[in-house]
């Protein structure tokens, strides 16, 4: 018996896809328009962009830490790439890579903060997220910005397979998880944020220094949160100062339904994935029953708090 | 085993001196150790001993004093300046990730990377060859633990502590420091880390132990320095003193000229 369990992945990194799969069971039997392939891809554009930010939050979390700033970051973004284009002309590719840019930078503000000023991330990004909702308001002067050129909105443009539509932003998405699957799996970086999460002090001891690892880990957060902002604008087809706000929980709350815990060092980037399409799934079926979206906010709640109490009770089992 | 009074210094330090403020942890200690033996170091709260160690392994510099290691002087400003010379140390509170793997935790900052452009550049590791190494450091030095890729979560404590040793010993060149590694095992754990820590010994590699378990200590160690008020107030051989005696020396209710002089090493 114990053989078999030890062959078997352990519950959380299998519990998500059974939420998932649940989710998806409920929702066929409540609504028919559900269950097309036309409803998923819409379900996979909805998560695109918080998609891409939970991967960063995801690398964080990793590491015990925490990022309530990412949603307001990713919007900060949008607004840089969109302004550059439209108030100094400059070409798309040079706009996208300044909006990246300042997210990236915002990430070493943060991980900069955590490291050298030894502050804990939930105080650091409580504060970056309020900077940057007030940058971003102040830069773009609360106005959205209407004016975006061509080849900032191409990841908004869709292929056709058979009769279902994919956006390039989603494909852009999943490439993005594959990348970084392998990169935490593969990669001698990527196994080092499993160990600074699961024991900073025996990490230290090895010869690693963690400093170098979590700054690196919150700088690629803000690349993630940058290329999230590029969804975001493809997406919306503008630049939105208000953007983000949703997203901001919904990316914490993907990782935490994903199975990786809040404690650090556990779970799989893969995991994130399937958290974020619980959230899209949820938002998504509620809305074909006619359900409020202040409901729709209630039952994610609940799911995360579920999520962490089963990560919780798991860890206990172990030990 | 005897003593070997011939046998070569690989680690010696003369007049080693610490202070912290007005507080002198180290007060011109001096300490030897000999190739191929375990030498234990002993001491009451506040003689020198864990400042002792920490010179040795880096994690403090000296005020005063000099280290040789293989005649060599050294200067390590960090703990990693004396792993990059060989010296490696196991701390008592189980440094390992305990999510990771048996494999993962030996190799742990040193993985094995792919060949060519994989390794090099996009820094990928080569989990089979990784694999393969820890089945045969971990035979090599008897721990018997089935599957190398099990997490060290699911062990027991003498097992995690066991995957400590074999690491240092895995890497050592030189010396390998172990501070307190019996601490916090029960006693059936305990004596599997000292059987372990025999077998490093006689794999060759000179180790250092710090223990405050006097059983432990009279069990394996070859050489005992005991330290007192900063300084190294003698070396003895456990074979030929009783452990009260030495209890005494190390307590200063007995000096080492009341000592007969067979029992000094």
């Amino acid at each position: 018996m114990n053989a078999i369990k030890a062959k078997l992945p352990p519950m959380g990194t299998l519990g998500p896809f059974i939420a998932l799969l649940g989710a998806c069971i409920f929702f066929a039997t409540q609504n028919e328009r559900f269950l097309t392939l036309q409803n998923f891809s819409l379900i996979l554009q909805q998560v695109m962009v918080v998609g891409t930010i939970a991967i960063g939050q995801t690398l964080i979390i990793l590491t015990a830490g925490i990022d309530l700033s990412c949603g307001m970051i990713m919007a900060l973004g949008s607004i840089v790439m969109t302004k550059m284009g439209a108030d100094f002309g400059l070409p798309a590719p040079v706009a996208i890579a300044l909006g990246i840019t300042a997210t990236t930078l915002f990430g070493l503000v943060n991980g900069l903060l955590v490291t050298k000023a030894k502050l804990p991330p939930f105080i650091v990004t409580l504060g970056t997220l309020n900077i940057a909702f007030a940058i971003t308001q102040l830069y773009s002067g609360s106005q959205t910005i209407t004016e975006v050129s061509e080849g900032m909105t191409w990841l908004g443009n869709s292929f056709r397979i058979g009769q279902t539509n994919i956006l390039y932003g989603v494909v852009l998405m999943l490439v993005l998880y594959l990348i970084t699957w392998l990169f935490l799996r593969e990669t001698a970086p990527g196994r080092h944020i499993y160990a600074v999460g699961n024991s900073p002090e025996a990490t230290r001891l090895t010869g690693i220094s963690t400093d170098k690892v979590l700054l690196g880990v919150y700088v690629l957060a803000g690349v993630f949160y940058g290329l999230a902002s590029l969804l975001s604008v493809a997406r919306i087809g503008a630049g939105d100062p208000n953007a983000g706000q949703t997203e901001n929980l919904d990316a914490i709350t993907a990782v935490v339904l994903g199975g990786t815990s809040l404690f650090g060092g556990r779970g799989i980037i893969l995991g994130t994935l399937v958290g974020a399409l619980i959230v899209g799934v949820f938002r998504n079926g509620l809305t074909l029953m006619g359900v409020s979206s202040v409901y729709q906010i209630l039952v994610t709640g609940v799911l995360v708090i579920l999520a962490v109490l089963t990560d919780q009770m798991s860890r206990k089992g172990v030990r | 085993m005897t003593i070997d009074t011939n046998a070569p210094l690989v680690m010696k330090a003369t007049g080693l001196t610490k202070r912290y403020g007005q507080v002198t942890a180290l007060d011109g200690a001096d300490f030897e150790l000999r190739a191929g033996e375990i030498l234990a170091v002993i001491g009451d709260n506040g003689a020198g001993k864990s400042s002792l160690i920490k010179c040795l392994s880096g994690a403090t510099i000296p005020d005063e004093g000099e280290i040789f290691l293989d005649g060599q002087k050294i200067q390590f400003k960090s703990p990693i300046d004396a792993r990059r010379a060989g010296i490696e140390t196991v701390y008592q509170d189980l440094a390992v990730a305990p999510a990771m793997t048996i494999a993962e935790n030996l190799f742990l900052g040193r993985e094995i990377r792919r060949p060519g452009v994989l390794g090099s550049v996009f820094q990928m590791i080569d989990k089979k060859k990784m694999l393969e190494e820890s089945i045969s450091r971990m035979n090599d030095l008897k721990v018997g633990i089935r599957s190398m890729t099990q997490a060290v979560e699911t062990l027991s404590g003498g097992q995690r502590q066991c995957v400590a040793v074999a690491r240092a010993a895995a890497f050592a060149q030189h010396v390998v420091i172990m501070d307190e590694p019996t601490a916090a095992l029960g006693v059936k754990e305990g004596n599997m880390v000292l059987e372990l820590i025999r077998r490093v010994r006689d794999k060759g590699l000179p180790v250092i132990l710090i223990s405050h378990n006097m059983p432990h200590v009279f069990e394996i160690a070859d050489r005992i320095h005991i330290a007192r008020l900063g300084k190294r107030a003698a070396v003895v051989n456990p074979k030929k003193i009783s452990m009260s005696d030495t209890v005494a020396v190390m307590t200063g209710a007995m000096t080492v000229d009341q000592l007969p002089p067979e029992v000094l090493a």
